[in-house]
């Protein structure tokens, strides 16, 4: 932030002069107002701030944030705010992408920027379908999917977002809803906090193309009894009443859903969350089945050194060992001779 | 067999006097596992500490460990060295060391008429011959008749050499390239130490191993005293070379590409991220620079080429110099990446070591075919400066004017090497660090009226803001941008004018980079041999060779590949015809032709091998006419 200015930001202070242009409705805006307002909660300093994003609906996101930005190639986004973090670690960096950006074009690279836990906040905003290329099946589009490209509904098994992340070795993983306005701030936040790559998928709802894919446990009637936020520390129960819950069967290593009081169940028999746990953190993101919830909230968060950390630490030691390293010495490392 | 050494030696009354040579051209050949090339490069090294000009070409299969004894699997390096300044590898070599059966087959067509042949017999037998497609013994079947042969039982010889120090079967083998190298450095007057101090520096955790290896190549070495003395073998030395006083080192393409890199990023001030993914022939690059941590130089291996430079494209987003490098496969991975870096006017440098091509094509050897790929090959109107080094020590300085037209221009600039530059190695006179003009990088950090794409009016380069700096916050990507704010931007008439601009700023260039100079010869003449790259050694001396003979015959080496000095098109009007020799199809002569409407003839190899200076004496002559 600006010396001269000491007044807080708010999250207007955080948008840029230009015009908005996704669809009226769309999922983006209120992320969007969600990371805008984080920004303010945290007082980023904008001129520390970057944003980077590849090719999408969603990667439009850096236009329209009053820091740095830099829209990318598809897919690569990862790549290049490795490359940012790796200039200069100090850097904020957020980056943005898509269900199609992020785990198909740019799986790769996604993949390889959790393995290694480059420092910076990947949202991934997850509506199922390719929106800026007029509704084609995506990645993570349900088998069944019917879209322009798949007239006769898809035929390819979907990717689980958070699953993916788990496997690629992410040490932060939390999900969270486009418009859940109180949640997803939280989980930004905590997302901003941990040290390393934090991998945050968002259910972003495509108006046009893939209206209500995710209303069975978004709207706000169904919310209660379909989602579960984890908490760490807390049971892992849901309900409107909080009266269900998820408790572990031992004989098969599955979680099952349970109501409390019912067949001699307690409280104590439900879980507790614990986000150290990577093995829990991988049955609560595929959790399925009747009556089984989706899993929000900090699912994930175990940190480890990051990457640039690490390059950084690297450079020193060699800076420590060779203080006075100069190019006259370099050019005349090895054998020399002179002539005349 | 000393009269058919290279050029005349001197005869000697005296048998220990050695014959004096003025150059000589030495292959080593053998099985990839048998160490050629660290056979080739230790030889080199104690040739230059004696001050003795010289050229290399290591060539080797693209295979590790190719099966033992076939002949795809065979390895070779090349020296010429001599008391004159030398320029090319040589065309033939005069002596080929052939380590097996499956050596001797691949490169005894190369060796001169009555040349000499160092072959270890104890690698001939039955199997190894059959394996390397002999049906007969070529030692006895007449095949090595036109040689000046000596039969040695190497592999006996060196397992005898090392048997105190209780090697097994196979390491005590290992040892016979030393062995091998230590015969040589006799044969031609080279010291040992050098070889010595390497090796123990080498095997510093096995006394054993470096023990073994210096009893083989002291054994080596005084099997050629004895066998002198026995009047079976002789000796020669090679003086220095004439060359301008100073301090020297032996360099290769990729050293001193590494070094001019480092060089270049200290006199724009600015830390340097290289992003790069393995392939052959680049890597070497990228082992170069992984050591130089202390000098500011941040390495990132990617997960693959396309994320190496936007790696890259991302650290000069943020205020280093990003730098990337491949070869042709991986370069064409990076196009849409390169675009944006044009379109959003950040400083890279982009290295391709050209290999033959296409697609995997020929990994280890050299070509000059992406010369296309580097100044057209993009989507939509994409320049950007391309330029070309012509030996390995001119790497050094290729590299950092690379650097400079990057930071200055705000643009990707392709350097193009290639695979025998990368390997190749000459003696260098160390540059001068602090005679170097620097060029250090102003970044704008004005907050008042900032726009990302305010330009120098001279350059037409936009200012460069980077993140942390208060007040000059802004976005940037590939969708285009408005003329004056840099927002996006839809609008017709500003797509052509950015464009325009864009196409400007990088022609612009051409009033920033020296005239181009006549390399050798006369402004006019009958002929004017063109060439860019690594055919600079081969050309020059080929021209060299015809102005001797009183041909009118000039040549034109080209650094600048795009845009064009200004002047080259006038320069080319002086000359009757115009020679563009490339390893390539035509793609140079294309641009010529493109650029200046001259009936440039083309003479195209794709061997995988540089010209042979003899080839281009032919078709000079042919062409004058």
């Amino acid at each position: 932030m600006n010396e001269l200015s000491p007044q807080k930001l708010t999250a207007k202070d955080y948008a840029t002069d230009q015009e908005v242009r996704w669809c009226p409705g769309c999922g983006d805006y209120a992320i969007l107002k969600s990371v805008q307002k984080t920004l303010a909660d945290l007082e980023a300093d904008p001129a520390n701030t970057v944003f980077v994003s590849g090719i999408g609906c969603s990667s439009r996101f850096p236009y329209y944030m009053a820091t740095y930005g830099f829209h990318t190639i598809h897919g690569r986004a990862p790549a290049f705010a490795t490359g940012i973090k790796l200039a200069n670690p100090r850097l904020d960096v957020w980056m943005v992408t898509g269900d199609g950006d992020g785990l198909s074009i740019g799986g790769n690279h996604l993949l390889h920027v959790l393995r290694r836990n480059v420092d910076i906040q990947i949202l991934l905003f997850n509506n199922e379908i390719y929106g800026l290329t007029k509704g084609q099946y995506s990645p993570t589009s349900r088998p069944g999917t019917r879209s322009p490209s798949s007239p006769g509904g898809s035929i390819e098994r979907n990717l689980n977002p958070c699953n993916f992340a788990l496997a690629a070795g992410a040490r932060f993983v939390a999900r969270t809803v486009d418009t859940d306005q109180k949640h997803m701030p939280d989980i930004l936040k905590r997302a901003h906090g941990h040290r390393g790559a934090s991998f945050v998928e968002i259910y972003q709802n495509c108006i046009v193309f893939n209206d209500a894919v995710f209303a069975d446990f978004t709207d706000k009637k169904a919310a209660p009894e379909r989602q579960l936020r984890a908490e760490h520390g807390h049971r892992l129960v849901f309900g409107a009443n909080s009266e269900k819950g998820l408790r572990l069967n031992r004989d098969k290593v599955a979680i099952e859903i349970v109501t409390i009081g019912e067949n001699g169940i307690t409280e104590d028999d439900i879980l507790v969350h614990d986000e150290t746990d990577a093995l829990l953190a991988q049955m609560l993101v595929t959790l399925d089945g009747p009556g089984a919830p989706v899993v929000v909230g900090v699912i994930y968060c175990n940190p480890v050194e990051t990457y640039d950390g690490g390059v950084a630490r690297q450079v020193e030691k060699a800076k420590a060992a060779k203080p006075n390293a100069d190019m006259k010495e370099l050019l005349f490392a090895g054998s020399t001779w002179t002539v005349g | 067999m000393a009269t058919n050494l290279a050029q005349k030696p001197t005869a000697s009354a005296d048998e220990h006097v050695p014959a004096s040579l003025e150059s000589v051209v030495i292959r080593f050949a053998g099985d990839s596992g048998d160490g050629m090339q660290l056979t080739g490069t230790q030889f080199t090294h104690s040739t230059a500490l004696m001050g003795t000009d010289l050229a290399t070409f290591p060539d080797f299969p693209a295979e590790i460990r190719a099966p033992t004894g076939t002949t795809f699997g065979v390895s070779a390096y090349q020296i010429n060295f001599g008391a004159r300044r030398v320029l090319t590898a040589g065309d033939q070599p005069d002596v080929l060391v052939a380590m097996n059966p499956a050596a001797l087959m691949t490169n005894l067509d190369a060796l001169k008429t009555g040349g000499t042949l160092v072959v270890d017999t104890g690698s001939f037998n039955d199997r190894t011959l059959a394996k390397a497609g002999y049906t007969s013994n070529p030692l006895e079947d007449g095949t090595v008749a036109p040689y000046q042969v000596i039969r040695l039982d190497i592999s006996r010889m060196t397992m005898e050499s090392v048997k105190e120090f209780g090697l097994s079967n196979k390491e005590a083998m290992r040892c016979k390239n030393m062995w091998t190298l230590g015969l040589m450095l006799w044969m031609y007057g080279r010291q040992r130490q050098s070889v010595v101090d390497w090796l123990r520096g080498k095997f510093a955790k096995s006394q054993q191993l470096a023990d073994a290896n210096i009893a083989a190549v002291n054994a080596g070495h005084a099997f050629g005293e004895t066998a002198e003395l026995a009047g079976d073998l002789s000796h020669f030395t090679v003086g220095r070379a004439d060359v301008a006083p100073g301090v020297y080192r032996t360099i290769t393409g990729a050293e001193s590409l590494a070094l001019g890199l480092v060089a270049g990023g200290k006199l724009a001030g600015l830390d340097i991220m290289f992003g790069s993914y393995p392939i052959t022939p680049a890597s070497t690059l990228l082992h170069q620079l992984a050591r130089l941590k202390e000098h500011g130089v941040v390495t990132f291996q990617a997960e693959d080429e396309i994320a190496a430079i936007c790696s890259a494209i991302g650290a000069s987003f943020a205020g280093s110099l990003g730098v990337t490098s491949s070869s042709g496969p991986g370069i064409a991975l990076k196009g849409e990446a390169m675009g944006l870096a044009i379109t959003t006017e950040l400083p890279l440098v982009i290295v391709n070591s050209q290999r033959g091509g296409p697609s995997t094509g020929l990994p280890t050897k050299t070509e000059q075919s992406d010369l296309y790929q580097a100044i057209y090959g993009r989507n939509g109107d994409a320049p950007l400066p391309v330029i070309a080094s012509s030996t390995p020590g001119d790497c050094f300085e290729v590299a950092i004017e690379a650097v400079r037209i990057a930071v200055k221009y705000m643009t990707p600039v392709i350097l193009l090497t290639d695979g025998y530059l990368a390997n190749a190695a000459e003696p260098w006179p160390v540059p001068d660090f602090d005679g170097l003009e620097p060029f250090p990088v102003q970044f704008e950090t004005n907050a008042e009226n900032f726009s990302p794409f305010t330009r120098d009016p001279k350059t037409l380069a936009r200012n460069w803001a980077i993140p942390g700096n208060p007040g000059t916050e802004h976005r940037i990507g590939g969708i285009e941008k408005d003329f004056v704010t840099g927002n996006i931007s839809y609008a017709a008439d500003n797509h052509q004018l950015m464009t325009d601009t864009r196409w400007n700023k990088i022609l612009g260039i051409a009033d920033d980079i020296p005239l181009q100079e006549i390399t050798q010869g006369d402004a006019a003449g009958d002929l004017v041999v063109v060439g860019w790259g690594s055919t600079f050694g081969p050309i020059y001396r080929a021209v060299e060779q015809s102005r001797a003979k009183g041909l009118k015959v000039s040549q034109i080496h080209v650094r600048y590949m795009w845009p064009l000095p200004k002047n080259l098109g006038e320069l080319l009007k002086g000359f009757g015809k115009v020679l563009v020799p490339e390893m390539n199809k035509g793609q140079f002569a294309t641009v010529l032709r493109d650029n200046y409407l001259v009936d440039a003839v083309r003479l195209n190899q794709v061997n995988g091998q540089p010209f042979k200076v003899s080839h281009l004496n032919q078709v000079i002559a042919e062409t004058v006419g």
